[in-house]
C-alpha cells in the first residue's frame, strides 16, 4: 500500500541535507526486496555517514522499526555513525599483511596521525579504520584511501603519501 | 598499424601504480606519433611482476614488468612495441614458467581478455557453456555439474551438484541463485581476480545455475572492500543485458534470468551462507539455524542456490567441455582444479590454478620462491583466518581436501599465507581469537563469549610463569573444545584451529615472559 504524500515535514529539526539524502535514496529503493542495506549505502554515499537523526526517517520510509534500522547500522563495520575525515584510510590488519610488516605499519600510522582506529584527526583531515582483508594479499601490506588501493606499503611510502596530501 | 598494449586494471596492479603506467604509455605514444590500442585487462596473477605490461606482437603477447612510469620512455626506446629487448622483458607471456606449468580452466581468460568486452569474451570461448545448457533439461545440467565432481570452492567443499539438485527438486513459485562474493579470508583474492578480469564467466555460470534449477533472479553479494570488482560487474551485467544474455528472455530461450549486485558492509560473518542471506534480506547478518537448508528455504524463504564465485565461474567450462573433462583433473575426491592464492611473505606471490594434488611445498618453494625476507619459512596458514597454521615439517601435504583434513587443517578457499621465522605464534593465536571476537555475529555463546575469553587466556599464558601457563593452557584447550563443538557456524567452530595448531606445533612461543626472564 502506498503512503499518501504528506507535505508536513515530520521531525522539523532534521537537517535538510539529511532529509533530502534519505528521501532521495528511499524514493529510488524502497520497493526493492531487502532494501535496507542498499538504502544505508546510498545515505552513506551521499552524506559520508549515517547520522542518528536519519534513523527515524529511514525507518518510516521502509516501514521498519527504529530498532531494526539502528541494529543493522551498528552490526556492520562499514556503516559510520559519525562524520568521516576528509580522507578515510582503511588499513588492513589481516594475516597476509601481518606477515609483511602490517603491525609495524599500523604503529607508525597511528603515531604519525596521532589517532587510534575508529578515530578522526582533530583537524578533520583523516579517519583511520581497520579492515580485515582488502583482497590485495599478493601485494601486502595494503591499505585503501577512499577506494584507492595501495599495495606493498612501507612507513616511508605512507609518509611520502601524507606529505604529498598536505602540500 | 595499431599495436595493442595491455596494462591491467586489476585492483592489485592498480595498487602498484598501473594507472600511472597506462597514462605514461598513452602519453609517450602520442608524443612519438605512434598508434597504439591500450587494453585494460585483468591480472595474469604474477603479482611480483605487476604492473605487467604486455604487447601483442607477431610472435604473440610478450611481457614486461614490473613497469614504473619512469621505465616507459626506455621501453619505447627499446622498441617494446615490437617485442624489443629490455631489462624488464620476460619474453612471450605464455612461456613464462609460472604460467606454463598451470592448468587454467576457471581462469582461462583472466588477464587475457578485455573484461569490459563481451565480444572478447565470446571470441575466447565465452557463452558456449550457456548455449549447451539451453539445449539441455534442468536435470541434465545438474547431472553434468554433479558428475564433474565440482565441490564448493568457498571453503566448505560441499558437492555443488547435490545443492543444485535439492533446489531443482523443491517446488516453488520463486527460486534464487546467490553468489557469495564476500571473499573475506586473508590470503584470498581469486574471486576478486575473476570478477575484475573476467566478469562474464561469473554471469554465465549464474545464468546456467538459474536455467538449471528454474531460478529467475540472481544476486551477487559483493564485499564493499572491492570497488573495482563492483565497477567491472556493473559494466558486464549492463553489456550482458543489452546483448540479451540476461533479462526476460535469455538468448531467445523464453527463460528469464535477472542479475543484481548487492554490496555488503564489512562483516566477515556474512561470508557464511545463512548470514549472507539475512544480510541480503536487509537484516543484521546473524547466522540461521540449519535445517532448513538454504536450498529448501533460502533467500526470502525460497529455494536458493548459494555458491562461491569460483564455484559458479567453473560451471561454464564444465558445460562447454563436459563433466569428464573437468573431472579428469585432480586427485581422490577433490576433482578439477583449484585456484590457489600465494600471499604473505613470499618472493613470488600470485595466482596458481592447478589440478588438486600439488604439494604445499611445490607451491611455496617452486612457485613462491621461498620467503621475500630470505629467512626460513616457519608457518603457513592455509584457508584463511580459520585455517590451521601448518608447520614447515608438513609442507609435503598435497593440496587435497581430505589430505588436509587428515593433518587437522583445511584448504578452504585456497589462500596460502606464508610466515618466516620472525613470526610470534602466540601473537597469531591471540589474533585468531581477537578476530573471532570482532567478527562474531553474537548469536551463539561459544563464539561470542568464548573468543573474548580466549584472548584473555592467551594473554595470561604469555604473561605468566610455568605453573600459570600450564593451568591456562588446559583452560584454553578446554575452551577451544567448547567452541569447536558448540558453535553454530564455522566462525566460532573453526577459530580454534589456528589457535590449537599454534599451540601444538609452536609451544615454545607460548613460554611465559616470566620463564623467559628466568632463563
Amino acid at each position: 500500500m502506498k503512503r499518501t504524500t504528506d507535505n508536513r515535514p515530520a521531525w522539523p529539526d532534521l537537517p535538510e541535507d539529511v532529509r533530502s539524502a534519505v528521501l532521495d535514496v528511499t524514493g529510488r529503493l524502497k520497493d526493492t526486496p531487502g532494501a535496507l542495506l542498499p538504502v544505508l549505502h546510498g545515505v552513506q554515499d551521499a552524506l559520508g555517514y549515517v547520522p542518528d537523526t536519519a534513523v527515524p526517517l529511514i525507518a518510516r520510509e521502509l516501514n521498519l522499526s527504529r530498532a531494526d534500522v539502528h541494529g543493522v547500522i551498528s552490526f556492520y563495520h562499514f556503516f559510520r555513525q559519525t562524520p568521516p575525515g576528509r580522507r578515510v584510510i582503511h588499513l588492513c590488519r589481516a594475516e597476509s599483511c601481518q606477515a609483511m610488516g602490517a603491525v609495524t605499519l599500523e604503529k607508525h600510522i597511528k603515531q604519525r596521525l596521532g589517532i587510534d582506529f575508529h578515530q578522526t584527526t582533530a583537524d578533520g583531515a583523516y579517519s583511520l579504520e581497520p579492515v580485515y582483508c582488502l583482497g590485495n594479499c599478493a601485494c601486502s601490506p595494503a591499505l585503501m584511501v577512499d577506494g584507492e588501493l595501495k599495495g606493498r606499503m612501507t612507513p616511508q611510502q605512507f609518509d611520502a603519501w601524507l606529505n604529498a596530501e598536505e602540500t | 598499424m595499431s599495436v595493442t598494449v595491455y596494462v591491467p586494471r586489476d585492483a592489485g596492479a592498480l595498487s602498484l601504480g598501473a594507472e600511472a603506467v597506462a597514462a605514461a604509455i598513452a602519453g609517450e605514444a602520442t608524443r612519438r606519433g605512434l598508434d597504439i590500442r591500450l587494453v585494460r585487462n585483468g591480472s595474469r596473477g604474477l603479482y611480483w611482476l605487476e604492473p605487467l605490461v604486455e604487447v601483442d606482437t607477431a610472435e604473440g603477447r610478450v611481457a614486461y614488468g614490473p613497469v614504473t612510469p619512469g621505465d616507459v620512455p626506455g621501453l619505447f626506446e627499446a622498441d617494446f612495441l615490437h617485442g624489443g629487448r629490455h631489462a624488464l622483458a620476460h619474453g612471450p607471456t605464455e612461456a613464462v614458467d609460472w604460467l606454463k606449468r598451470q592448468q587454467r580452466l576457471t581462469f582461462a581468460r583472466v588477464g587475457i581478455v578485455d573484461p569490459r568486452s563481451l565480444d572478447d569474451y565470446r571470441a575466447h570461448g565465452g557463452y558456449r557453456g550457456l548455449a549447451k545448457a539451453l539445449a539441455m533439461s534442468g536435470a541434465d545440467i545438474v547431472k553434468a555439474v554433479t558428475d564433474s565432481g565440482l565441490r564448493g570452492r568457498g571453503g566448505a567443499a560441499f558437492p555443488a551438484g547435490i545443492k543444485w539438485k535439492t533446489v531443482l527438486d523443491t517446488p516453488a513459485g520463486q527460486k534464487y541463485v546467490v553468489c557469495n562474493a564476500d571473499e573475506g579470508d586473508s590470503g584470498t583474492y581469486s574471486d576478486r581476480m575473476v570478477m575484475e578480469g573476467d566478469p562474464f564467466v561469473l554471469i554465465e555460470g549464474m545464468t546456467i545455475a538459474g536455467i538449471a534449477v528454474g531460478a529467475t533472479h540472481g544476486y551477487i553479494y559483493l564485499r564493499a572492500e572491492y570497488p573495482h570488482a563492483h565497477q567491472a560487474l556493473l559494466a558486464a551485467i549492463a553489456a550482458a543485458e543489452a546483448a540479451g544474455y540476461l533479462g526476460e528472455n535469455v538468448c531467445g530461450s523464453g527463460k528469464a534470468f535477472h542479475l543484481e549486485v548487492r554490496l555488503a558492509a564489512g562483516a566477515y560473518i556474512c561470508g557464511e551462507e545463512t548470514s549472507l542471506l539475512e544480510s541480503l534480506e536487509g537484516k543484521r547478518g546473524q547466522v540461521r539455524f540449519k535445517p532448513p537448508l538454504p536450498a529448501i528455504q533460502g533467500l526470502f524463504g525460497k529455494p536458493t542456490v548459494i555458491n562461491n564465485v569460483i564455484t559458479l565461474a567453473s560451471v561454464p567450462v564444465i558445460l562447454d567441455q563436459g563433466a569428464g573433462y573437468y573431472r579428469d583433473y585432480g586427485m581422490g575426491r577433490s576433482r578439477g582444479t583449484l585456484p590457489m592464492q600465494l600471499a604473505g611473505n613470499l618472493k613470488r606471490t600470485g595466482l596458481v590454478e592447478c589440478a588438486f594434488g600439488l604439494t604445499l611445498r611445490e607451491l611455496v618453494e617452486d612457485y613462491g620462491g621461498g620467503t621475500a625476507s630470505g629467512r626460513p619459512i616457519r608457518a603457513v596458514q592455509v584457508g584463511g583466518p580459520l585455517g590451521a597454521y601448518v608447520p614447515a615439517s608438513r609442507l609435503d601435504t598435497p593440496m587435497d581436501y581430505e589430505a588436509f583434513a587428515e593433518i587437522g587443517a583445511m584448504l578452504g578457499h585456497g589462500g596460502i599465507v606464508v610466515f618466516d621465522d620472525s613470526v610470534d605464534m602466540a601473537r597469531q593465536a591471540r589474533y585468531a581469537m581477537e578476530f573471532c571476537a570482532i567478527e562474531s555475529c553474537g548469536k551463539c555463546t561459544p563464539c561470542r563469549i568464548g573468543s573474548t575469553r580466549g584472548v584473555e587466556v592467551i594473554d595470561r599464558i604469555v604473561a605468566g610463569d610455568a605453573a600459570e601457563r600450564a593451568r591456562n593452557e588446559a583452560l584454553l584447550r578446554d575452551l577451544c573444545q567448547t567452541m569447536l563443538a558448540g558453535s553454530l557456524c564455522a566462525l566460532g567452530g573453526m577459530a580454534p584451529f589456528p589457535v590449537l595448531s599454534a599451540l601444538d606445533h609452536f609451544p615454545e612461543d607460548f613460554a611465559g615472559r616470566a620463564d623467559k626472564a628466568a632463563a
